[in-house]
């Protein structure tokens, strides 16, 4: 103790002998203002060479052409009320009139029902309801008993929805037929539909292409290519008017359900693509062993192979129902009464009737398009993270 | 136990035999498939017997009787569902062709300010991709064509533009350009400056491999493509004229209509598949390693000299695959011109010639012919410079 008080004296008179001499440490200077905070981080992004600041001030050009206008259109020149036409139109005391709200709340149950009956539809929202289930529970991969998910949403779904949309008079629920559905019921209909039969359609088709036998495979790789080859447009004319010549007059099916079978083996090629892309990625090993242990080639499949390749793939089977779900719009061409279909039916509505109806309608349809596509591809990208970051363990 | 008894096959019955099994799964496939497509000859057939339809392609010949608004080929209501359907393809092709070139311009514009250090850039170009590749491609096109482009002034209060044109919602209209006598020169002149440009391309490149001298490739073939017809066209005292629209009280006449649905159209499909481009073009520069420009710069080479010399070329090989799925898509999605009624393929023949003839089969089967000869025509050329450009190893 005396020691290090000793030192202590020492130094001090040292210090006060050589007034030069530092007793304590010199505090690191704080980094030049111009390269931490707000401004650094200003200069390094933003304006660190004069090609950069040039393209800043382009970019904040283009920003403050494209966004304030948007805005002031869709927000603060909208009307968010009203009855008919007369609420959107441009009057003495008011010059600009930006989206016109009205039109969309006054038609919201059109967009959402089409032509259903007022008093069933009821049935409409169950759909919903029981779809929101089905598909929280397919996507939740931490839900419990998802195998049950899988047989509710494959299955039991599909079986239920028909009765429940279509009818069935002896259950009290009368025949609504399919010309009268439409709006988002339709649109997600045909989604549904081809979400889930384009999945085991495509696994069978990529099985096929992959299979040892030249026949099946020779027929996998005709239809796979073939439809991938042409658009959906002349898919979706196939459906509607070959389709009818095909089968006889006894069972003529209706127009919805030739839209949807169109759709549905549209969605299935690309789908088998995209799975077989996910079988070539399971290395050799996983068949042979597999097969080592004895277990035949559906057993191999469904019990190794697939739940590897289908895991791996999810990013991807996602990513084609998005372009599914943007392609159900297509369906307008066939005469089909889809969400696009009654925006643009009630967008040349004479009682509606102004300027801004047309771009109110497409901005209403763009926000439904948009939050459903986003939200997939989102989860999507979740997905993939998720999976990576099971592989870099 | 002898050994020749456990080296010989076990007796199965052939019900358990692999290769017995897999011919006869296969024979009953294709019992079922030839079963299937016999069913729906015969009731087509019979259906078509019904509402009296003869098929066959007789009606090719027959005379069309209706007009189209866009042609680019001679045509008119007494020209044949024949020339209907070559002018529906090259109006297809047309905006197609258009289209890709725009879309790849745009496209790699995007990319590339997606990866731009400048934070405004790049959340634009992923605020541009994340919006449009979400939203659905008929929604856009009739967008355009319903919400701008039909919203445009009538003919009456045409905008008047610079140098002659006009714009108003029944398109856009703008002068024609005609070559007087002495104008062929030019092409003449084109012409060679490109063989030119060519020759000394390859000259060059010899020369380079032999002495490893460096030729100003770029600076001569720009001399010889633009500079040369301009000298020829300067020096014939500027043999081209312009045809220019005038307005009469009820439509214009002279000068180049182009249609507002081809305009719809064209934007739509550039700013959709663009933003899918944007996306390929980002992901093959970013497969690239970082190594690779390293050493580059640790050789000498400047940024400008390192992305043309080494990051590129090596992107292209990952950027051009799916580049070309995307340029048939586009190709295909031209055929969404049927909503917004600009007469291309499918507006032409699967619309009014399917619906004049009733001739569903052929014309259906005669369009998805059409797309696929495209779709496969692309994908030889595609595996033809796929084995040009892969990586060979040792």
């Amino acid at each position: 103790m005396t020691a290090v008080t000793g030192t202590e004296a020492d130094e001090a008179r040292a210090a006060s002998a050589i007034a030069f001499v530092r007793s304590a440490d010199q505090e690191p200077l704080p980094p030049p203002v111009s390269t931490t905070g707000a401004i650094g981080w200003l200069r390094q992004n933003l304006f660190s060479t004069p090609g950069n600041i040039a393209l800043t001030i382009l970019a904040l050009l283009f920003l403050a052409w494209f966004i304030p206008p948007m805005i002031k259109f869709l927000f603060i020149d909208a009307v968010w009320s009203g009855n008919d036409r007369d609420a959107c139109l441009v009057t003495p005391e008011r010059p600009v009139v930006g989206a016109c709200w009205g039109f969309v709340r006054e038609r919201f149950s059109f967009f959402m029902y089409g032509f259903y009956p007022i008093s069933q539809r009821w049935r409409v929202d169950v759909f919903f309801g029981l779809l929101a289930v089905g598909v929280f529970w397919m996507l939740n991969l931490r839900a419990p008993r998802r195998d049950l998910g899988a047989i509710y949403f494959f299955i039991v779904l599909p079986i239920v929805s028909f009765i429940l949309l279509r009818g069935w008079p002896l259950a009290g629920l009368p025949i609504v037929e399919t010309a009268n559905w439409g709006g988002m019921l339709v649109t997600i209909v045909v989604a549904t539909v081809g979400i889930v039969f384009s999945l085991p359609i495509g696994v069978m088709l990529a099985l096929g292409r992959r299979s040892r036998m030249p026949a099946v495979k020779l027929f996998s790789v005709i239809f796979i290519e073939f439809v991938r080859g042409v658009p959906l447009i002349t898919v979706l004319f196939m459906a509607s008017v070959m389709l009818p010549l095909f089968v006889p007059d006894a069972w003529q099916p209706d127009k919805l359900l030739r839209a949807l079978v169109g759709v549905a083996m549209f969605a299935a090629a690309y789908m088998a693509e995209v799975v077989r892309a996910g079988l070539q990625a399971i290395p050799r090993g996983q068949y042979e062993g597999a097969m080592a242990v004895g277990l035949g080639y559906w057993q191999m499949m469904g019990l190794v192979v697939l739940p590897q390749a289908l895991r791996i793939t999810i990013p991807n089977i996602v990513n084609s129902y998005i372009s599914l779900f943007k392609d159900t719009t297509l369906v307008f061409i066939v005469g089909i009464f889809d969400f696009l279909r009654t925006i643009e039916a009630a967008r040349i509505d004479p009682k509606w009737a102004t300027p801004v109806t047309s771009p109110t309608g497409y901005a209403f349809a763009a926000l439904f398009y948009f939050v459903c596509c986003y939200g997939m591809s989102r989860y999507a990208r979740n997905m993939e993270i998720r999976l990576a970051k099971g592989h870099r363990r | 136990m002898s050994v020749a008894e456990t080296t010989e096959r076990p007796k199965v019955s052939p019900l358990y035999d692999p290769r017995v099994r897999s011919v006869a799964y296969q024979v009953l496939l294709c019992a079922i498939i030839l079963f299937l497509v016999y069913s729906a000859i015969d009731n087509a057939a019979e259906n078509l017997q019904k509402a009296r339809i003869a098929s066959g392609f007789d009606f090719w010949e027959n005379t069309a009787g209706f007009d189209i608004s866009q042609t680019l080929i001679d045509y008119s209501t007494a020209s044949t569902y024949g020339r209907a359907f070559w002018v529906g393809l090259l109006n297809t092709l047309l905006v197609a062709g258009l289209g890709i070139v725009l879309a790849t311009v745009l496209g790699f514009i995007i990319g590339i300010m997606r990866l731009s250090k400048n934070w405004i850039v790049s959340h634009v170009a992923a605020g541009y991709v994340e919006l449009i590749r979400n939203l659905p491609l008929l929604l856009q096109l009739l967008f355009w064509y319903n919400a701008v482009l039909k919203a445009l002034p009538e003919m009456r209060d045409s905008i008047n533009l610079p140098g002659g044109g006009f714009l108003n919602n029944r398109g856009l209209f703008i002068p024609q350009p005609v070559g007087t006598d002495g104008f062929n020169l030019v092409w003449i002149a084109l012409a060679i400056g490109v063989i030119g440009s060519v020759v000394f391309r390859s000259w060059a490149k010899r020369r380079q491999e032999r002495t490893g001298e460096q030729a100003p490739v770029f600076l001569v073939s720009l001399a010889l493509i633009v500079g040369l017809p301009a000298l020829v066209f300067f020096i014939k005292g500027m043999p081209l004229d312009f045809v220019y629209p005038e307005r009469g009280r009820f439509n214009i006449r002279g000068g180049i209509e182009v249609l507002p649905e081809f305009v719809a159209l064209l934007f739509g499909l550039t700013i959709y598949t663009a933003s899918f481009i944007a996306e390929v073009v980002r992901a093959g520069i970013l497969a690239v390693s970082h190594g690779q420009t390293e050493a580059a710069y640790s050789l000498g080479l400047r940024p400008g000299p390192t992305l043309r010399l080494i990051v590129i070329p090596q992107a292209m090989r990952v950027i051009v695959p799916p580049l070309t799925s995307q340029y048939l898509n586009l190709t295909k999605n031209s055929s969404l011109a049927v909503a917004i009624g600009y007469p291309d393929l499918v507006q032409i023949f699967t619309g009014t010639v399917l619906n004049q003839t009733g001739q569903a089969v052929e014309v259906v089967a005669i369009t998805m012919a059409v797309y696929l000869s495209i779709s496969i025509a692309t994908s030889l050329f595609m595996n033809w410079y796929n084995a040009r450009v892969a990586l060979v190893e040792r």
